[in-house]
């Protein structure tokens, strides 16, 4: 054995032993989600006070920890008990007083409550949960897994009421050539995986795991099953178990500033491996092999882009850098991936290092994640302690170490030639390419930039192998996407899917649909980049060349969903406000033209547009895609022709009729009060921010329609419907 | 003031440090960000005294400083407002809580009130969508705000300087 296994399985054992010391097995544990959206939620009130109670109870078989963002933002501060051999339990929007009733309740008297129960689903505990794969791959083999388990349960005599079935996301176990024919379930508490082809197999399995209490190991599955935590933690929540984890797995489940949760979680094993091997064109294979494209927008193949960065060139000199800008103002995938699980970046960016043969790296992240910055910088000095960046990392003669760089909030600062610029403390004005950063990059050596994402998935990949990976997703787009789902939606928050995966599974499936009953409208991919897609069009399947062909661009991950309620044109001119903020001015089409098309959606929104607007919109769109420096003015337009292409009819409305259908366009619309409704109870003028509406108590109230602002709080807030809106 | 005092020895000593190394003016980011963290934002002579100490242009660091909006040129109000001004946000009528923030403190986006009372910023996505649209001020996060709490977040801190 060589030097960097034998070091990695002595690191292994020391915290296997650390971990056996500490009789972890035998606590009760609480997880506290304590990521930037948990805290913002008041998760760090909550940690004191189980703190705080725990304390007070004078226990000492009661563990307290933190975890990443699972990412179920709607339900935040999330908070697990784990007893142990026991399904655990998740609550949702934990406050002060939940605190209280949950350790009283359940920790001290070990009753679960019910009321508080992620999604509530759960109103009571099962004796057994069963998730079983219902992916499109596997559902081709029975119409519906889900029932036909219930029916064997049945047959079986398995008492009603004991056992919860659920339909779960792709385990990412099929082989490729069994697809179609198995099925795979994971039953818990025992955490079991099993692989059944007939109803007779599955009688045997419940026979013998329900009736006789027995594992049945013929029909067993030994694979390493890389959501396995993930699923034994959130399996039986909807909102997970339609996703499949794999760059998020830790998230949620790990301590993100603990190496030992990391290791223990397979951490490390794959850097372990690639010095093992010490074969920089090994490495640079698998990558190949596996199909992994950039999850930063572009979607150029990674392994590819490592390949450039050796062939080309002898520089001894290279960089790696991870790209932790996010500049997509909806989206937040990056920020928990690195607040969840810094480790795993690390250790996707040595792996990167050593295929390429760098020796220094840099995570460049936005000044705005403080929290995001805190978790790398106990990352990187926890690594550096255990041999694990520096220099003879795992013993293996091979050194590299990692610096974080701020941003400092110039979102052309995420295109990667500004981003270099930045790096060497300069103003991040792009520059042409080619020469692309693989040739000439930070300093002018050789750098691979990928996505904080992308390095995400480069461990997985070389532990379980090119060929397994490759087996998720769609012909060209491999593996899976993290999306950060928002707006007119029931369950916000992170989801990460397989490709292939269609919008409207993610929206309705995931997602739950969209609240108040209204109807939806499109759904927005790749933020300022990106475009619209109507509803018409949501069977379009996640994958890079499916969403182009739309129009729109798979994009970094921000996924908004827009309903009735909003007005296209609005949309696509919040997006080119931004854009046209963020050009940095070196090339005039770019900051010119987006000013030029700025100004005539502000027309358009104000009532004052005309007709030939829309023509001249499409020619300057055009002219900004082709004359454009970088890839900022270059797809400026997108959000403007995607909205001209697929909802050209609301744009003519609000220029021939002065009128805006959804009500959005504050300038289009006007409060006005109806004297025979009006009760003069004054709330409105109570209520209105912009103190515009006058009447004395009991008798009918005037809005100053000088001085409203549009805000819509006189409409809302009317008990009578006095308030109408035109 | 702290405009006129030299730069804090702390601050000095992470120069030093920087200039040790390789690329010591890629640093030049890093240290405008401690200046930021430690005084609040950057002033004329602050940014003279780095231009020196890391030996490089002053128009260089001015340029630098100005590029970035993350730096601010002009010290923060008491009362700092951060608006999400995230896609999440703006879907759920952030820009109706910015008009409403405008009217009520007379200034824009990046300014300070005369008082230095109020600032008002923007921000993007927080991760805290669900919780859209959000606002921060100093550190007290603010979650689906309406126009009118905007308002009176605004006088509810005017009545407390009063009193
Ligand atoms: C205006 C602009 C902003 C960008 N912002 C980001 C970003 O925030 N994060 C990112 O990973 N890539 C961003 N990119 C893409 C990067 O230039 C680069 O392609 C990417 O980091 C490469 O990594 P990948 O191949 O792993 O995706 C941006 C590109 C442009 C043109
Ligand atoms: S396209 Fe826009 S952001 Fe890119 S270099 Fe030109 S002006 Fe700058
Ligand atoms: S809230 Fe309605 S009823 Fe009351 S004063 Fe205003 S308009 Fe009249
Ligand atoms: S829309 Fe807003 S500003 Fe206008 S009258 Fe109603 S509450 Fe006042
Ligand atoms: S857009 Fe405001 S918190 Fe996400």
């Amino acid at each position: 054995m060589g030097q960097a296994l034998h070091y990695y399985d002595a690191l292994k054992q020391f915290i296997e032993a650390r971990r056996q010391q500490s009789g972890l097995a035998e606590k009760i544990l609480i997880q506290v989600g304590s990521a930037t959206c948990e805290k913002a939620a008041g998760s760090d009130l909550v940690m004191k006070e189980f703190q705080k109670l725990i304390r007070a109870s004078g226990r000492d078989d009661i563990l307290i920890k933190q975890t990443g963002c699972t990412g179920r933002c709607a339900r935040e501060p999330i908070v697990g008990v784990f007893f142990p051999g026991q399904i655990p339990i998740k609550y949702e929007r934990v406050t002060i007083d939940r605190v209280q009733t949950i350790f009283q309740e359940h920790i001290l008297q070990g009753i679960t409550v019910p009321e508080f129960v992620l999604d509530k689903k759960t109103d009571k505990r099962y004796d057994y949960v069963i998730t079983v794969c219902s992916s499109e791959k596997c559902r081709h083999t029975k119409a519906d897994p889900e029932k036909m388990i219930m029916d064997a349960l049945v047959k079986e005599g398995v008492p009603d009421g004991t056992v919860r079935i659920f339909g779960g996301g792709c385990f990412g176990l099929c082989a490729n050539d069994q697809a179609g024919k198995q099925q795979v379930m994971m039953v818990f508490p025992e955490r079991v995986i099993y692989t059944f082809e007939t109803d007779e197999q599955l009688e045997e399995i419940i026979h013998s795991h329900f009736s006789q209490k027995q594992i049945h190991s013929k029909y067993l599955t030994q694979a390493d099953f890389i959501t396995e935590q993930f699923f034994s933690m959130y399996g039986d929540v909807s909102f997970f178990n339609k996703q499949t984890r794999l760059t998020l797995r830790n998230s949620g489940l790990i301590d993100p500033e603990s190496l030992v949760d990391y290791v223990m979680n397979k951490g490390y094993e794959g850097l372990a491996k690639v010095l093992e091997k010490d074969d920089p064109s090994w490495v640079i294979d698998e990558i190949l092999k596996s199909g992994l494209r950039g999850r930063g927008g572009g979607g150029f193949p990674t392994g590819e882009k490592w390949k450039n960065a050796i062939t080309y060139t002898n520089d001894p000199t290279k960089y790696v850098v991870c790209n932790a800008d996010e500049g997509d103002p909806g989206a937040f995938m990056d920020r928990s991936a690195l607040e969840g699980d810094p480790f795993i970046i690390l250790e996707g960016m040595t792996i990167g290092a050593f295929a390429i043969g760098a020796r220094r790296g840099f995570i460049y992240v936005r000044a705005e994640y403080p929290l995001a910055i805190e978790r790398l910088e106990k990352a990187i000095a926890k690594a550096r302690e255990n041999n694990l960046l520096g220099e003879n990392i795992m013993n293996s003669g091979f050194d590299f170490d990692i610096e974080i760089r701020l941003g400092a909030g110039a979102f052309v600062c995420g295109e990667e030639t500004a981003l270099m610029l930045s790096i060497e403390g300069k103003r991040g004005q792009p520059r042409l390419r080619p020469p692309y950063p693989t040739q000439s990059g930070l300093w002018g050596h050789p750098t691979v930039i990928n996505n904080v994402e992308t390095w995400a998935n480069v461990p997985t990949i070389i532990l379980y192998g090119a060929e397994w990976f490759s087996r998720i997703g769609t012909a060209k787009s491999k593996g899976t996407k993290v999306f950060a789902l928002a707006g007119k939606v029931r369950n916000t928050g992170l989801v990460e899917v397989p490709m292939g995966t269609t919008l409207k599974e993610i929206i309705f499936d995931i997602g739950g649909g969209i609240p108040e009953n209204r109807k939806l409208k499109a759904v927005q991919t790749g933020g300022p980049s990106g475009g619209c897609i109507p509803i018409d069009k949501l069977d379009t399947p996640v994958d890079y060349d499916e969403l182009a062909k739309l129009g729109s661009i798979m994009g970094s991950g921000g996924m908004i969903v827009l309903d009735e309620s909003d007005c296209m044109v609005q949309t696509a001119k919040f997006f080119l406000e931004f854009t046209q903020s963020e050009s940095c001015g070196k090339c005039v089409p770019c900051r010119e033209g987006t000013l030029r098309m700025l100004e005539i959606l502000e027309r358009i929104v104000s009532g004052n547009g005309q007709m030939d607007d829309i023509t001249k919109l499409e020619r300057l769109s055009r002219m900004i895609q082709k004359a454009s420096l970088c890839g900022l003015g270059m797809t400026a337009p997108n959000p403007v022709m995607s909205a001209l292409e697929n909802f050209r009819e609301e744009f003519i409305i609000h220029i021939t009729e002065k009128r805006c259908p959804s009500h959005r366009c504050a300038q289009l619309i006007r409060y006005e009060i109806i004297e025979e409704k009006c009760t003069g109870c004054t709330l409105c003028a109570r209520r209105c921010p912009a103190t515009c509406i006058t009447g004395r108590p009991r008798q009918v109230h005037f809005i100053d329609q000088k001085a409203c602002i549009k805000c819509g709080e006189c409409f809302n807030v009317c008990k009578f419907d006095a308030v109408f809106k035109i | 003031m702290s405009d006129h005092t030299k730069l804090d020895s702390e601050i000095i000593k992470f120069i030093d440090e920087c200039r040790e190394k390789e690329h010591a003016d890629s640093y030049l980011i890093a240290v405008l960000h401690k200046i930021q963290g430690k005084y609040g934002y950057l002033s004329d002579v602050h940014m003279h005294e780095v231009a020196q100490r890391l030996q490089v242009p002053s128009s260089t660091v001015s340029g630098v400083a100005t590029f970035y909006h993350f730096f601010r040129l002009q010290p923060k109000g008491k009362y700092h407002i951060s608006l999400c001004l995230g896609t999440a946000c703006f879907v759920k009528g952030a820009d109706k809580i910015l008009e409403a923030f405008r009217s009520e403190l007379g200034i824009e986006l990046g300014e300070t009130t005369s008082d230095k009372l109020f600032s008002l910023e923007c921000s993007r996505c927080l991760g805290v969508c669900a919780l859209a649209p959000v606002v921060t001020i100093n550190d007290q996060v603010y979650s689906k705000v309406s126009p009118t709490q905007a308002a009176e977040l605004i006088n509810k801190a005017r009545f407390e300087e009063a009193a």
